[in-house]
């Protein structure tokens, strides 16, 4: 593959995470140290706006107008938080990325604080991560010592405290408004927006929250500028760079840095090398649990948020799970379901009654105990459930109702068999 | 007389984190996870010492340690042994895994062995799909599972030096 850039894993390494030193010899910190010399907030927000840079955790939503949601005389103390709960299904580039180059965050975080003027940066690090709440706590205290971290960075008058919060582990964790709930030592649940979190978020101050990746961006952005970081991708409509995680029936699951929109096919075919021998793509996830099944039909998809968009699909977090055509598509979403159902946080009806109704549905349609009642019921179930109080249950619903709509000849031929197709279990 | 100086020592740590937290509060799944490391799980004394040193009420801390799956209120094994079941793992054959470990330790998923030694979970995504199946003992990861790595693995964790280091 020629010219595909290196951004965010440039500085991977094998066998080892990339330290302070050779963050700095690779360029680091001279976006920090740029943007407290040369540029104000302003500047900052202002770049990050015509970057086109949007959350990487799944919405989509334009990071820089995140950062505006946050009122020039908005109250301080102001927070800024890194999502590194990364418990969606199929995703794991937030621990690759982490794992490669944890400074790349810290400037990152850095960088956003002075943006929108916050004092206090938490990381939100899931249980399953216990190697990197070390790693990070470690290189921050590095980094503080290099000051880099903390009072008077860089002998500037901006100052930031960075800190790694533990999570005791739930899915739910992931979804913002929940993630603050948790570090307050509240119950997790979702709260009630608006007021958005950039209003009022963990303790009642403004808060600023982002995907690791969307975070591991902006030190690139302020450096070499909007343009640049727009030119980046290979759609009209993305920006930069994208970790794509593949995993499944694949010859080489990883993770993947290609520019934004690149095609399905090529990530599949060329970087991930093709599916393994004997076995043809049925269908895949192209962001994690939470995203609609994609049929052969769209393998020449650009992976970008508006252009999966436009196809009727999500990005998600660009968790590319591949399925063969030995896998029962009736039975991965079983498994999806039951995911979301154990998951849930109990609040809402749709979700808490819903999920596991549906999942039984669905279980006895995989059995060939199901009728075509059944199916109907389970369409009907997928618009309920996007009457949720949160994002968890309209998320449940993406695979089911693309299986029923996508996939509907396999659900019935259950119902005509009165068994599973597939003998593979 | 050992256990009690560690426990002392504990205490003493955990009440200067919370008198030097701006907000004690967000040191309240940090507070539970270090008295379940002491106690081996979150038991009613532990819970009661969490709510004391935070002021909270036991409700909260109920509330809370109910809530997060790696918060045990129940007594488990020395080795926590969760099995990834999320869509990733169950492609990769993770289930026959579960089923394995089940047939070797003699338990169903949510039992513990009568030695103490081993409690088996389900757990969702771990984030380790690239390296599926895979499962977590205590808080380490192991992946690109078989039925031949998993016995080696229980037989390191029964004898070997796999026993140190791994914190619940």
């Amino acid at each position: 593959m020629k010219d595909l850039p290196m951004v965010l894993l440039r500085n991977r390494k094998a066998d080892r995470t990339t330290g302070l030193q050779e963050y700095r010899t690779s360029g680091g910190y001279r976006a920090l140290e740029l943007a407290l010399k040369e540029l104000s907030p302003k500047d900052l927000c202002g770049m990050v706006v015509d970057s086109g840079l949007q959350g990487r955790g799944g919405a989509g939503f334009p990071a820089g107008r995140k950062w505006m949601g946050v009122a020039e005389d908005a109250p301080h103390p102001r927070y800024l938080v890194a999502n590194a709960d990364e418990m969606e299904p199929g995703t794991f580039k937030d621990r690759v990325l982490i794992h490669a180059d944890p400074h790349q965050l810290i400037e990152g975080m850095l960088l956003a604080g002075y943006a929108v003027g916050a004092s206090k940066g938490v990381i939100f690090v899931r249980p399953a991560y216990g190697r990197m709440a070390e790693i990070l706590e470690r290189e921050i205290s590095k980094a503080r010592e290099a000051h880099l971290v903390g009072q008077h960075i860089l002998g500037s008058e901006f100052s930031m405290e960075l800190e790694v919060h533990r999570s005791g582990g739930r899915y739910i964790c992931g979804e913002g408004t929940a993630q603050i709930n948790a570090i307050m030592g509240l119950r997790p649940q979702p709260r009630e927006t608006p007021p958005r979190t950039t209003e009022k978020g963990l303790w009642n101050m403004p808060t600023v929250l982002h995907n690791v990746e969307t975070l591991a961006c902006v030190p690139h952005i302020i450096l070499n500028g909007p343009d640049w970081f727009k030119g980046l991708a290979r759609s009209q409509t993305g920006a930069g760079t994208k970790l794509y995680c593949v995993s499944g029936k694949v010859q080489r699951p990883g993770c993947y840095e290609l520019p934004m929109g690149t095609a399905l096919r090529e990530i599949l075919e060329v970087h991930a090398g093709g599916m393994r021998p004997g076995s043809r793509f049925k269908a895949c996830l192209p962001g994690g649990a939470s995203t609609r099944f994609m049929s052969p039909e769209f393998l020449d998809a650009e992976m970008d948020y508006e252009a999966l968009r436009r196809m009727g699909h999500r990005l998600g977090t660009g968790a590319i799970i591949v399925f063969d055509e030995t896998t029962c598509l009736l039975r991965a979403t079983v498994n999806l379901i039951r995911f979301f159902a154990r998951e849930s946080c109990g609040w809402c009806t749709p979700c808490r009654e819903g999920l596991p109704f549906v999942e039984e549905l669905l279980d006895g349609l995989e059995q060939g105990r199901g009728t075509r009642e059944h199916v109907e019921m389970l369409r009907s179930m997928a618009d309920a459930l996007c009457n949720a109080f949160c994002p968890l249950a309209p998320g449940a619903a993406q695979p089911l109702e693309s299986l029923l709509s996508c996939f509907e000849d396999e659900v019935l031929e259950h119902l005509r068999l009165g068994r599973c197709p597939y003998q593979t279990r | 007389m050992e256990a009690t100086n560690q426990k002392t020592g504990l205490l003493k740590e955990l009440e200067q984190r919370i008198r030097r937290a701006e907000h004690p509060r967000e040191l309240v799944v940090d507070v539970m996870l270090a008295l379940q490391e002491q106690y081996g799980y979150l038991s009613d004394d532990a819970l009661e010492e969490a709510a004391r040193l935070l002021g909270m009420s036991l409700l909260e801390l109920e509330e809370l340690a109910s809530f997060y799956d790696f918060i045990y209120r129940r007594p488990v094994g020395r080795f926590v042994i969760r099995v990834c079941d999320s869509v990733v793992c169950w492609l990769e054959e993770g289930e026959k895994l579960g089923e394995h470990l089940e047939a070797r330790l003699g338990i169903r998923m949510g039992e513990t062995t009568p030695d103490g030694l081993f409690t088996l979970l389900p757990v969702c995504c771990i984030g380790y799909c690239d390296m599926a199946p895979a499962m977590l003992v205590n808080r380490r990861v192991y992946g690109n599972l078989n039925q031949e790595k998993i016995d080696k693995i229980l037989e390191e964790l029964r004898t070997g030096d796999e026993r140190k280091g791994l914190p619940r």
